[in-house]
């Protein structure tokens, strides 16, 4: 226990000492969250559209004026030529442009059938994916307020659940806490050991009676505590910056972060034992494993709509699965039965990452 | 002295924050000459040759190099340098032949006139066999030669060596003081850091550093004879040891 | 028993022999040097009798025990001061030696005897952060930390490279006093003038072992007479001699040139005077770096000779 007490004293001093990177590896959460949170939005707000309507009865009036008083859609112009659309789409002012055909209400009424066009700028496909589908969602509201006399063979009512507004911060904080961990206790971790290596100071402590489990084990408490210090911070900010609701138990939420953070710690030391320098164990944390968290993880992008052997791949990366957990227990409430799956998974890699490291992890120099 | 001066420095002086590296150094050194930095690790050796080559700006104080000086004419000052640092400054992935391109064009020699002089160059060396080797695969030895060798290629009138000779066999250390020794004669300056006191005798003058300072310079059989000393080891421990003795 | 036995080590890497089959014995309470270059196979010897390293053939016992089987014992017993002083630069000085006594489970007052002698050089700067010592520092710190578990044997590689005159020789002048109490000592170093510090050598180019014996016996290993001239440009003289076929062995040393004659010594030394002025031709005792030139030369050529 001395031994142990005495490296990881020595470890917090190498930590305490080296203030830049403390404060980085401190102020990392809270910006990340601020830019996240804030400027990155993928919420749709104050989108440019542009109306030509060629009808301006009564109905194209209400139409327009529902879309206007959503909030998502700002009207930029109206236009009455239709070459005017290409202009617009050009400045960039314009996002979106509605095109009611002529006698719209009349036909509606007399025909049942009455046409309204939507343009895009497809530039950004998924703005205009999602420009199409609030417009479509807000037509189809009010033609169901207009009808509800009337009889219609099907009603579609969408409602989204656990995200009502659809703000995209509650998205953001589990991913942002499985890459934060992932930056802190997997790479900080590996670089940590093989600094060492480097320095030449690992044949001093090898030739010491230290055993393998001692020397690991200092190198890594240290930083479970900045991660868990880290996620702290976001789940704090979460909630009291941007109303991230915490629906499920608080202790599964914090056992399931915990858990995560023991997994990455795990992965870090095995990094380190088959890097035989710093440079070589960041490019792993990196590019190996920083890379495809966020783009596979399914934090960015849905993991529904990849090609089957992407997802194929995305499920050998513990954060897939971390994520799926974390906003199961956070924003619907799930209790552990429902993540049994995820949290067994997570664990499993974990005990594998130990185990194999521990076996790696080299008694000698070669 | 009528000799031609080529190096003069005058009270240099070089801190890094509250630590002097170079505490006011004065010398000057002669034309043809082979000039010795002797002294342990972080007595200061490097930090002043780096001035002198121009790859760091002194604190304060003068230098001349060959007519031009220090702060203003760098760029001039690289030209008629050449300079090899402990690591060789080699690359380790390329084959000799293209370390010898590669800094040949640095320096503005190409095409036929670059071509002739690597041939002449190789088969000096005797490296004929090995010219399409990896600089990695080729013996220590060899690739100070080759080292000194591209930092002559550009025919410099001085030449600056950092510990040239650090951690080589006592064989190859002599042939390399050979090379040394044919630049010399041809005229080249030749500046030296080292950390071998026996090194030093091969100096025709050897300045003696110490914690930053020079704490004697002169011909290695002057050095010996006024410190009343067998060899360049013990001139350094009378040099050196009263002051210690304070601490 | 022997503090450290070797019978036929090999150590390669990949393509390179780093250690060609070693064999030596060091005796408990002596002083061994291994001298050579870099690249002679040190660090690799050094590493495998620390049991940092596993041997490709042949075994090696430390103080009785196999560097291979029993290495949790041998890292008890012994201490080992790696060619970069392994140091924490962002620890204070104190903190260092704290550090290396708490992995060996003692503390710096438990043990403060054993590295009261060095330690005290440095003591006044304990607060002092490692990285910001002087190389003589340095050195007794690393010396410190090695010693601070009470070893039995210590593992001193190239303790002295780089490091000035004085403290090189303060250093020695601790390692006599440690030797006095009974420990082993195997150091190394690429410095052949500190070779006589030590009670034997063996001297090392290559991964061989060229010779071992007393410093003394060494530097009698060279047959015939060994001549110095000094008295005008040492290159001058080094392509003068070289003109002679019976003249071989001929090395500078600083502002001297060392020779060897075959037949008629003094009808060379004549022509020598002729040609240049205010010269001296001495006969010389050969030292450890003249017999290292004269075996490491042999060597090489016994290779050219077997690759054609």
């Amino acid at each position: 226990m001395k031994q142990f007490l005495g490296f990881f004293r020595k470890e917090l001093i190498h930590i305490i000492r080296d203030v830049r990177s403390l404060l980085i590896l401190l102020l990392i959460p809270f910006l990340m969250m601020l830019i996240f949170g804030y400027a990155i939005n993928m919420d749709l707000k104050n989108a440019g559209i542009a109306v030509m309507d060629l009808s301006g009865d009564d109905m194209t009036h209400e139409i327009t004026d529902k879309l206007l008083s959503s909030g998502y859609f700002e009207l930029q112009d109206v236009i009455t030529d239709p070459g005017r659309a290409e202009e617009l789409f050009k400045a960039g002012k314009v996002k979106e442009i509605l095109v009611f055909e002529q006698d719209f209400a009349r036909k509606f009424h007399s025909e049942g059938i009455a046409k309204v066009q939507i343009l895009t700028d497809a530039s950004d496909p998924n703005n205009a994916n999602m420009l199409v589908n609030y417009t479509n969602g807000i037509i189809a509201n009010y033609l169901l307020q207009q009808q509800v006399s009337q009889f219609l063979p099907l009603q579609v009512q969408s409602s989204f659940r656990y995200n009502e507004n659809l703000e995209s911060v509650y998205m953001f904080v589990p991913g942002l806490i499985a890459l934060l961990v992932m930056l802190i206790s997997t790479m900080m971790t590996s670089i940590s050991i093989t600094r060492e290596k480097e320095s030449g100071t690992m044949e001093a402590i090898l030739v010491s009676p230290l055993k393998p489990w001692q020397i690991v084990l200092g190198k890594v408490a240290p930083y479970a505590f900045i991660a868990l210090s880290n996620l702290a911070v976001i789940l704090l900010m979460g909630t009291f910056v941007f109303g991230v609701p915490y629906r499920g138990s608080i202790a599964l939420l914090l056992g399931l972060c915990v858990l995560f953070i023991l997994m990455a710690l795990s992965l870090g030391i095995l990094i380190s034992t088959i890097s035989s320098n710093q440079l070589m164990a960041m490019m792993i944390s990196m590019v190996g494993l920083l890379l495809p968290t966020i783009l596979l993880s399914g934090y960015i992008f849905p993991i529904d709509n990849m090609p089957v052997w992407l997802q194929t791949i995305s499920s050998a990366f513990p954060a897939r699965y971390f994520i799926t957990a974390l906003k199961a227990v956070m924003l619907k409430g799930l209790r552990f039965m429902y993540i049994w799956k995820e949290i067994l998974v997570i664990f499993g890699m974990m005990m594998f990452f130990l185990i194999v490291s521990i076996k790696k992890f080299k008694i000698r120099l070669d | 002295m009528d000799r031609e001066r080529i190096i003069i420095v005058k009270n240099l002086v070089k801190k890094f924050g509250d630590f002097t590296a170079n505490d006011n150094l004065n010398f000057e050194v002669y034309k043809g000459e082979i000039f010795g930095f002797l002294g342990a690790n972080g007595a200061g050796k490097t930090t002043a040759m780096k001035i002198l080559c121009g790859l760091s700006k002194p604190t304060s104080g003068e230098v001349d190099i060959a007519g031009f000086d220090i702060y203003r004419d760098t760029d001039k000052i690289r030209h008629i340098i050449g300079y090899m640092s402990q690591r060789f400054s080699l690359y380790e992935d390329l084959t000799v032949y293209e370390n010898i391109r590669f800094f040949a064009g640095i320096y503005g020699i190409r095409g036929k006139e670059f071509r002739a002089k690597a041939e002449k160059l190789i088969a000096k060396l005797n490296m004929e066999d090995v010219a399409k080797t990896l600089v990695a695969s080729i013996p220590l030895g060899w690739k100070q030669k080759l080292a000194f060798s591209i930092a002559m290629f550009h025919e410099p009138p001085i030449v600056f060596l950092d510990e040239p000779t650090s951690g080589v066999d006592p064989r190859t250390r002599r042939q390399f003081w050979e090379m040394i020794y044919q630049a010399a004669e041809s005229g080249v300056t030749v500046f030296i850091t080292t950390h071998y006191m026996d090194e030093a005798e091969y100096c025709d003058r050897v300045s003696i550093m110490d914690q930053g300072r020079i704490a004697a310079l002169d011909t290695p059989k002057m050095l010996k004879e006024n410190a009343g000393a067998k060899n360049m080891n013990d001139v350094f421990l009378k040099l050196v040891r009263p002051q210690k003795a304070e601490l | 028993m022997f503090a450290v036995e070797a019978h036929n080590l090999v150590k390669r890497y990949k393509s390179v022999q780093a250690l060609n089959s070693l064999n030596f014995t060091i005796d408990k309470g002596e002083m061994y040097g291994f001298i050579g270059p870099d690249g002679a196979g040190k660090t690799s010897l050094f590493r495998i009798l620390t049991s940092l390293l596993i041997p490709d053939e042949g075994s090696a016992t430390v103080l009785g025990y196999d560097v291979v089987k029993d290495y949790r014992e041998i890292r008890k017993i012994s201490g080992y001061m790696p060619g970069r002083f392994s140091l924490y630069p962002d620890l204070s000085v104190e903190e260092n030696l704290q550090f290396f006594a708490s992995v060996f489970k003692t503390s710096i007052e438990e043990n403060y005897h054993m590295v009261k002698d060095i330690y005290s050089h440095i003591e006044p700067f304990k607060k002092r952060r490692a990285g910001k010592l002087s190389g003589g520092m340095k050195q007794k710190l690393a010396l410190s930390c090695a010693l601070i578990h009470k070893p039995e044997i210590l593992f001193l590689d190239e303790p002295t490279t780089g490091v000035d005159p004085v403290s090189r020789q303060e250093f020695w002048e601790m390692l006599a006093r440690l030797k006095k109490e009974g420990l082993s000592i195997v150091v190394s170093t690429p410095y052949m003038d500190e070779a006589s510090l030590c009670a034997r050598i063996a001297m090392m180019y290559k991964g061989d072992i060229l010779a071992e014996d007393s410093p003394e016996a060494i530097q009698q290993m060279i047959s015939g007479k060994l001549w110095s001239v000094s008295g005008a440009r040492t290159y001058d003289i080094l392509r003068y001699l070289r003109t002679f076929n019976t003249c071989f062995n001929i090395y500078p040393f600083g502002q001297n040139v060392h020779f060897q004659v075959s037949g008629d010594a003094e009808a060379v030394f004549q022509q020598i005077k002729n040609e240049f002025q205010n010269i001296q031709i001495v006969e010389i005792q050969a030292s450890v770096e003249d017999v290292f030139l004269h075996l490491s030369a042999r060597t090489e050529e016994e290779k050219e000779v077997l690759n054609g």
